[in-house]
């Protein structure tokens, strides 16, 4: 069984080495693409069954963002961006159980153990993938901050000097927008790497019949944490653009 | 003890008791807010988000000292 945490490098690009996490993501990111503009080129008035899905899907997720926000002004401001979070995790969690994707791949020797390494590998299991989601979620987050409600209204709420409880507690929420980083890509990571673990032991113990319930709470996980992740971007988001009460 | 099998030792053990305030957590979180359904179910579609929020922020602590479990063993 070859279990590692760090993504295997399959090629390199001069001095960029391509990991097979990265080819699943522009992947993924193909396929949303090329999906997205098909299904755009058939909207029609009287929706086909296709088009009714999408369309329940959507409000779906735009019901659910909107009674966290409270109005529909920023819920209709911030959908895309926070849709897009959820599509992708989404698709790339669900994409990730797809036959095919961890197990096809080549025999190669590496510290002389002959290991699998696959072309394909699921993109939240790498660290550097859901780091990177995190980061622009919190920077998102703080620009939109900034943009909505002016600079130095949203530093107030770093940079506060009105009394030293409030000074305290500014610093305090500088330390919670790191920890926010590094618990949104600990969630995500841990959730994905830890399923595909599940699933390559459930494969390696007993590979009939078994690992079927597994599939299955893969699926249900992959939605849980896209959801989860767009919810706490949405809350944040909430937060970061309420006007300031004294 | 060697190395190896301390190793897997402290992996287990890492997991296992850092996954007991988390459940722990995660149970009280849904239980309260059955009982708060169970009292007023007209409330229901706002007490449910606020729930499976509470319940991720929980969740995360877990995977925290799974990660960790999983950085002894592999790394």
């Amino acid at each position: 069984m070859d279990i590692f945490i760090e993504a295997e490098k399959i090629f390199h690009i001069g001095p960029f080495a391509v990991t097979n996490t990265y080819l699943t993501s522009v992947l993924v990111v193909i396929i949303i693409s090329v999906g997205a503009y098909l299904f755009s080129r058939r909207i029609s008035e009287t929706p086909g069954r296709l088009q009714h899905g999408v369309e329940m899907l959507l409000e779906f997720l735009f019901d659910f963002f909107e009674k966290v926000f409270g109005d529909k002004e920023r819920t209709r401001k911030f959908f895309p961006f926070v849709c897009t979070f959820f599509l992708f995790i989404l698709l790339s969690n669900w994409f990730g159980i797809f036959p095919g994707v961890g197990t096809i791949g080549l025999y190669e020797e590496h510290n002389g153990r002959t290991i699998l390494v696959p072309f394909l590998r699921s993109v939240n299991s790498d660290i550097n993938m859901t780091l990177a989601l995190a980061v622009i979620s919190v920077l998102a987050t703080n620009i939109i901050g900034i943009a909505m409600i002016g600079f130095f209204k949203y530093a107030s709420r770093y940079i506060n000097f009105h009394g030293p409880i409030n000074f305290f507690v500014g610093i305090l929420e500088l330390i919670s927008e790191v920890a926010k980083i590094i618990s949104f890509s600990f969630r995500l990571f841990g959730n994905i790497f830890a399923g595909e673990v599940l699933l390559i032991v459930m494969a390696f113990l007993l590979p009939f019949i078994v690992p079927l319930p597994f599939l299955a709470m893969e699926l249900f996980v992959g939605f849980v944490q896209a959801l989860v992740f767009s919810m706490l971007t949405v809350v944040f988001l909430k937060t970061a653009t309420e006007h300031v009460q004294h | 003890m060697e190395g190896e099998v301390l190793k897997s030792f402290a992996a287990a053990a890492t997991i296992a008791i850092g996954a007991f305030g988390p459940a722990l957590a995660i149970g009280m979180l849904a239980s309260k807010a059955m009982e708060a359904i169970g009292r007023n179910p007209e409330a229901a579609p706002k007490i449910q988000p606020a729930m499976i929020l509470a319940i991720a922020f929980a969740e995360a602590i877990a995977i925290y000292a799974l990660v960790v479990a999983l950085i002894i063993k592999f790394v």
